[in-house]
């Protein structure tokens, strides 16, 4: 067991990875020789050669179509793209390829490609350093989303993620990478050392895609999210004073309803939350599947706290995020309904 | 003052009612353009992605250094197989027609180039074919009837009814999946040669796209990892002047040829006579040997004609001077390959006349016993719930419950 942040953690996993599973091989933008432009993959080349930890030119398209190739050829690419905002110039390979490669060739063809992305705000990255984008992905059939709020998920997760062979986008919430933020840009960085989600283990484990997870129990409000805004909504709960079940949905897809509906069902009363912007955001499916499987639980309107329907700006970034005061309106407005 | 600059739209040579005017295409002697070493830098053989490697001459003959060492009975396999190709296409038009299956795209006239490549490469070698390569699934054994079942999402369909009719695969012949989408294939093909070398293997990969796919990101994103890896790939751009009704120079093409474009990433350059089969050969087999001998990618550009419409729901007699395949220089593949064996003294126009009799009847019997595995309105229907299959290694529960929803509403059980 160590103390890691999450760049520690998801360099572990890849590096247990590449020694596990031969076939197991990397590549992306800046990641070998110089190790990640966030340290994901530092000291990985060095340790499997530049045909396993492959640099790769400045093409997010040409990396997941080649990665594409590379896995239909038996080997297991995990691609990274630097950003999540990124990530449109491979769309089509991502869309029409990736995802139905298996389906349109009646089951005969699949790659197993895992694609690593940091997404997120809260790093004064504007609109093209800040995006979360993870409902492109979640509409798709054929490809599972995954996005952790802690570097012990993140190992987990990455390694069922690279095991699987079903495709995987790997959401990273670049601003948890060194600490577990919990909204509040005035207060001094919290790192890891001081969170149970930085006790990682050295060794092999997976966590399996499709378990949510319940970070905090309570019985007045079951607050359903993911990513940075697990530990926003934790702070704001805690000082909003309210008993509430807090669950990070962890693997968007698949979906875990049970958990979701086990704890609604015991509240009766939903908030959830997402950094990216509302309108046919993630939260939407969240919310339809609360409705269609606990109607007749709830008491109050399911209320959705999220970024706003604009680009994320680089000179408000803290009035776009949806931080503490946000969801602590929120969960005022859902507590408050009849 | 009115600026100096304009515009400039690109325009065919001749529109319906003009004289087809080919002009425009630069050719070469057949036998004229020297043959370098494979394993010659590309820097010193530019002149390849110029000038039209050709083999054959307007009587039949072989000429030159590229002239491949062929034994007769190669290529009167290579002269059944573009035949057979031609028989299956002209059969499948006209089932399309006759509404038996809901869309259909011909190879006609660009037969040369799925089989003089194909057989110029080995079984080990993974092709990534377009949607006008179905010579390549023949050459590679896929049944005529395998074939004719996925046009018909038929009971033995490969791909259980998922897709339009013509985007197979074979995987145990190592042809991939056919995409909708343009120039996928192109970096994916890439990234297989890439992988081959990590796995310490020599086998390579073959890609194909049409002169218009040229436009497509994939298609540069394919030739900067390829030369970028020094990917063994054999990269092909099948110039058959129209990508629908714009003709080329709409994807660039009326100042350089599409050959040209790798060489500013150092990716060589040949541009052959597409429906030339010796020239098409010599030049896949001088390519893969460079490929396989750590030369890396090599672009060819293969200059032929789209005989036919770009698919069943295209008339191109709206676009195009409906002689213009006629008056193409290049001529038809299966013409020019039947009367060189017919000069060399292998062939006559008897044996080719049975030859297309028992391909034809072939082809008959081979439709035949397809439609014993259903049509789209009778017989054997594939099962529904099949549709729930393979979008992920298992069925998720999610999916399960809707395949479950369509069965209880058709009153069928689960």
């Amino acid at each position: 067991m160590s103390q890691m942040n999450m760049i520690r953690a998801i360099n572990s996993a890849l590096d247990i990875m590449l020694e596990k599973d031969p076939t197991t091989i990397i590549m992306g933008e800046d990641i070998g020789y110089f190790g990640g432009v966030f340290r994901c993959t530092d000291g990985l080349q060095k340790k499997y050669g530049e045909h396993r930890v492959i640099d790769a030119p400045i093409a997010e398209g040409g990396i997941i179509g080649s990665a594409i190739g590379i896995g239909v050829n038996g080997l297991r690419p995990v691609a990274e793209i630097q950003f999540a905002d990124y990530i449109y110039p491979g769309l089509d390979q991502v869309i029409s390829e990736l995802a139905r490669l298996r389906y349109r060739s009646g089951g005969e063809f699949f790659s197993p490609v895992t694609i690593r992305t940091p997404c997120g705000g809260g790093i004064h990255g504007g609109q093209t350093h800040s995006q979360s984008p993870e409902a492109l992905f979640t509409h798709l059939s054929g490809i599972n989303t995954v996005m952790p709020s802690s570097p012990y998920d993140a190992k987990g997760l990455l390694i069922s993620s690279i095991e699987t062979d079903d495709p995987v986008v790997f959401f990273e919430p670049k601003r948890l990478y060194n600490g577990p933020f919990d909204g509040d840009p005035n207060k001094p960085a919290m790192t890891w050392s001081s969170h149970p989600g930085g006790e990682v283990p050295d060794d092999y484990y997976s966590i399996p895609l499709g378990k949510a997870a319940l970070v905090e129990s309570g019985d007045e409000l079951s607050i359903i999210t993911y990513g940075t805004m697990v530990h926003v909504c934790q702070a704001a709960a805690k000082r909003a004073g309210v008993s509430a079940d807090i669950i990070d949905v962890r693997t968007l897809v698949p979906l875990d309803v049970e958990t979701l509906k086990n704890s609604v069902v015991k509240t009766g009363r939903c908030l959830i939350a997402h950094e990216a912007s509302k309108f046919s955001g993630y939260g939407a499916e969240l919310a339809a599947t609360v409705q269609e499987e606990c109607f007749y639980s709830l008491e109050a309107p399911i209320e959705r706290v999220t970024g706003w329907e604009t680009p994320y700006p680089h000179a408000f970034e803290w009035d776009y995020f949806p931080g503490q005061e946000r969801v602590m309106a929120g969960i005022r407005n859902v507590m408050e309904a009849a | 003052m009115a600026p100096k600059s304009h515009l400039h739209i690109p325009q065919p040579s001749a529109r319906p009612g003009d004289k087809p005017d080919f002009s425009y295409l630069r050719l070469s002697d057949a036998g004229a353009v020297k043959r370098p070493e494979s394993n010659t830098p590309a820097s010193g053989i530019e002149f390849l992605a110029q000038d039209m490697v050709r083999v054959l001459d307007d009587d039949g003959q072989a000429k030159g250094e590229w002239a491949p060492d062929l034994a007769p009975e190669v290529l009167l396999e290579a002269l059944r197989l573009m035949l057979l190709t031609r028989e299956f296409d002209a059969r499948m038009l006209r089932m399309q027609r006759q509404g038996k299956i809901s869309f259909y795209m011909q190879s006609l006239g660009e037969e040369a180039i799925s089989i003089g490549q194909g057989m110029a490469l080995l079984p080990g070698d993974m092709m990534f074919p377009s949607y006008r390569n179905q010579g390549l699934f023949i050459l590679r054994g896929t049944s005529l009837v395998d074939m004719m079942c996925q046009c018909l999402s038929n009971t033995r369909d490969m791909c259980k009814g998922r897709q339009m009719p013509i985007m197979y695969h074979n995987r145990k012949g190592n042809v991939f999946s056919i995409s909708g989408n343009l120039a996928t294939q192109y970096p994916q093909a890439v990234g297989w040669a890439m992988a081959s070398l990590i796995k310490g293997e020599d086998n390579i990969a073959a890609s194909w796209v049409g002169d218009g796919s040229t436009s497509e990101a994939d298609f540069h994103y394919a030739l900067t990892f390829a030369a970028v890896y020094q990917a063994p790939v054999i990269l092909n751009v099948v110039n058959n002047q129209w990508a629908i009704s714009t003709f080329q120079g709409f994807a660039g093409g009326e100042r350089r040829p599409f050959a040209a474009r790798g060489l500013g990433l150092g990716i060589p350059g040949i541009r052959v006579d597409g429906n030339d089969l010796l020239a098409v050969y010599a030049v896949t087999r001088w390519a893969a040997r460079r490929a396989r001998e750590g030369g890396g990618p090599t672009l060819i550009e293969l200059v032929t004609y789209r005989g036919g419409a770009h698919s069943t729901s295209d008339d191109p007699t709206r676009y195009r001077p409906k002689d213009e395949w006629a008056a193409f220089p290049l001529g038809d593949p299966l013409q020019r390959l039947k009367h060189h064996l017919v000069e060399a003294g292998h062939w006559s126009d008897e044996k080719h006349a049975a030859l297309q009799e028992e391909l034809k009847r072939f082809v008959t019997d081979s439709w035949k016993e397809a439609v014993t595995y259903g049509t789209m309105d009778s017989g054997p229907q594939l099962d529904v719930r099949e549709m729930f299959d393979d979008v992920y290694a298992e069925i998720p529960e999610r999916i399960a419950k809707q395949r479950d929803q369509l069965l209880a509403l058709k009153g069928e059980t689960p």
